[in-house]
């Protein structure tokens, strides 16, 4: 059988170069991938390595070297360790814990604190003194320009007096603040999408503005306040610049334990990247497992 | 109450009985009238003329955070309706004010007095002496003048992050692996990248980026060594967390942009190049305002990495303004000083952000 239709010399070399064009993209898609994954294998592999793969570089484990727990074991996670009772294990559960409960609760303070805030500015005028509707709108954003320096030693004075120095209260409050301004960014953007309608219509059933809020509008904002809340969280998780300040031995957070065990660096490698490693992966999980919310987040902020 | 404006327009059929009113006022002013006592017993405690034995300044927090409530308890009462607006944003505002105005107000106190925190004598006003002390400091201008380059490292920053934006907006497959794999770095605390890649992979003998370097030709390689390559490592860390953060915005933003627009374009013969430049770049203008605007504010308060890697080192040269401010009061306690070098960088960002946002408004408008 002949062949009817035949690639020109032309056609031939469009393909050539659109070849080239997905060779190159793939290319530099592949190069930043391993640029962005490359640390975290890093941190990883280290954890399970001796003093000996650290020196000579090895990468690979189980063909250049034969993984152990020894990081793991320093901080009582290991297999073999992990019954028994090991004090660094509590120390760093307590570190954990603190961190647990200072990023979830500031997070979850802002969003309720943020979104009705948002909620009020996007469906009703307000006249406070001079301030109208922008003007307070304004103040609260203008929050996020405050850089933490500012409140910091003001701060660590008014706690001092207040007894909140090194309590888990006192850094809710502040991460609180450093997330509100975030938080109404986003919600203000989500009630604006939200048609007036609805809440007319609850009304007129008989539902007063909270009840309606409660009822028709939250259960349609919740994904807004999802991205809000894990936006946050992944803020208030990596805080150092407040909890070094203003904790010392009660309330002290993860990255401040992490901060703390740097200074030993060459000594042990391994408990080190297992600390580290420790102390990244609930946020590993939640931007794998989340990524869409914390995109729609963000996204809410960029597209007006 | 002006009632023009309103999105959500209600019927209301307040009829408040008068008892209501005044018990919502006596609600209000007896909660104050608790806080202002409170506040006088722990006033004169504190100067010493009555003994109550308190230690803390806790009960006059107690009473604030009493009144707070009655205060948005109270406004329902004798609003009614109003009221209950009101009470979706008054929990925000009375929380905010009083985590900033007061603490700023008190800032300023602090700012123009000499306080040593591990001396003795306690504070003590004097006057502008600590202006005086931040003209001859060298080391605070040096962290200033750090800030200016760490703030212009952003273009570089946007430029890779725009790219990347357009490569995953762009006909890929497995966008969401690398859409996912690229947020990454956005998610790890400052702490443990500063770990992480600052001390152990570029850890001079055995780090893997030094192995690197020297595969690379760098016989020698240090990046802390010299003022400059130490700069350039902080930013490129830094760089590294934050380029996620400005890709997602702009991929958000090319989202936003029609198909048919650039399709138009296409038929005009706008091939790729021009394409970009002529058509997507300027519709992705108020994007990149907003983005270049917030990565300014973050960058603004960039200190973790700072403070963990090099704390400030080789002889300041990767100081930021708030690693600088830390470590003022981590080594010498001196809260005075700190406050005011920390007022004043407050005061030069509030006027950069503002000339900023004058600048854009003027060069945007014309086109518009």
């Amino acid at each position: 059988m002949t062949q009817i239709f035949r690639d020109s010399e032309s056609d031939l070399a469009h393909r050539a170069k659109w070849f080239t064009g997905r060779v190159a993209i793939y290319g530099a898609l592949i190069l930043w991938t391993v640029i962005c994954l490359f640390p975290i294998y890093w941190t990883i592999t280290t954890s399970f390595k001796m003093a000996p793969d650290v020196m000579k570089g090895h990468m690979v484990p189980w063909w250049d070297y034969t993984p152990k727990w020894l990081g793991w074991k320093s901080l009582g996670l290991s297999p073999d360790t992990i019954g028994a009772e090991s004090t660094v294990r509590d120390e760093f559960m307590k570190r954990f814990l603190n961190s647990v409960i200072t990023s979830v609760s500031s997070s979850a303070l802002a969003v309720v604190l943020g979104s009705l805030a948002a909620y009020g500015l996007s469906r009703f005028s307000y006249k406070f003194g001079y301030m109208r509707n922008s003007d307070i709108s304004f103040f609260f954003l203008s929050q996020l320009i405050l850089p933490p320096v500012v409140l910091a030693l003001p701060f660590l004075v008014l706690y001092k007096s207040l007894a909140l120095l090194d309590t888990r209260i006192g850094l809710i409050l502040l991460y609180t603040l450093t997330v509100l301004p975030i938080v109404i960014w986003i919600m203000r953007d989500q009630f604006a999408g939200i048609p007036t309608e609805l809440e007319e219509a609850a009304m007129v059933d008989g539902l007063s503005i909270w009840g309606a809020f409660a009822t028709i509008v939250m259960p349609i904002a919740l994904p807004g306040m999802v991205a809000a809340f894990i936006l946050s969280l992944v803020l208030t998780w990596n805080e150092y610049f407040f909890a070094a300040l203003l904790t010392s031995t009660h309330a002290n957070t993860l990255p401040v334990m992490v901060a703390s065990q740097t200074g030993s660096q060459g000594i042990s490698w391994w408990s080190m990247a297992a600390l580290s490693f420790a102390a990244i992966l609930p946020l590993i999980v939640i931007g794998v497992v989340l990524e869409r919310y914390i995109i729609k987040g963000m996204a809410a902020g960029a597209v007006k | 109450m002006a009632d023009t404006g309103d999105l959500l327009h209600t019927v209301t059929n307040d009829n408040l009985s008068p008892r209501r009113v005044a018990f919502g006022r006596a609600v209000i002013w007896g909660s104050a009238g608790v806080l202002a006592l409170v506040a006088l017993l722990q006033t004169l405690h504190a100067t010493g003329q009555i003994d109550v034995g308190l230690t803390t300044w806790r009960p006059t927090l107690y009473a604030y955070v009493l009144w707070a409530i009655c205060f948005c308890w109270g406004q329902v009462l004798v609003r009614g309706e109003q009221g209950k607006r009101v009470l979706f944003v008054l929990p925000a505002a009375l929380f905010v004010i009083s985590m900033v105005v007061f603490p700023l107000l008190f800032g300023l106190v602090i700012a123009f007095s000499d306080w040593n925190l591990s001396s003795p004598t306690g504070r003590k006003f004097n006057g502008v002496d600590n202006l005086i002390q931040m003209w001859g400091d060298p080391f605070y201008w040096n962290a200033l003048r750090n800030m200016v380059w760490y703030t212009l490292a952003i273009i570089v920053e946007y430029a890779i992050a725009f790219g990347l934006a357009l490569m995953l907006n762009s006909q890929i497959r497995a966008r969401k692996f690398f859409r996912v794999a690229f947020l990454l770095p956005l998610m790890l605390s400052p702490v443990a990248v500063s770990w992480m890649v600052g001390k152990s992979m570029m850890e001079i003998r055995f780090g893997p980026l030094a192995r690197l370097a020297r595969e690379l030709g760098w016989a020698e390689p240090s990046f802390f060594g010299s003022p400059w390559m130490a700069k350039l490592t902080i930013m490129l860390m830094d760089a590294w967390t934050f380029i996620p953060f400005m890709m997602i915005m702009i991929l958000a933003g090319l989202q936003a942009i029609p198909k048919e627009v650039q399709e138009a374009a296409k038929v005009d013969g706008a091939n790729g190049w021009r394409g970009f430049w002529e058509v997507t770049f300027p519709l992705m203008l108020p994007v990149t305002i907003t983005v270049i605007l917030i990565r300014i504010i973050f960058k603004l308060k960039l200190a973790d990495i700072i403070i963990n890697v090099t704390a400030g080192g080789p002889g300041g040269a990767t100081d930021s303004v708030t690693s600088f401010i830390f470590r003022e009061y981590r080594d010498r306690s001196n809260v005075g000083y700190g406050t005011l070098l920390a007022m004043v960088y407050l005061v030069i960002i509030i006027l950069a952000i503002t000339l900023f946002m004058k600048l854009v408004d003027r060069w945007m408008r014309p086109k518009y």
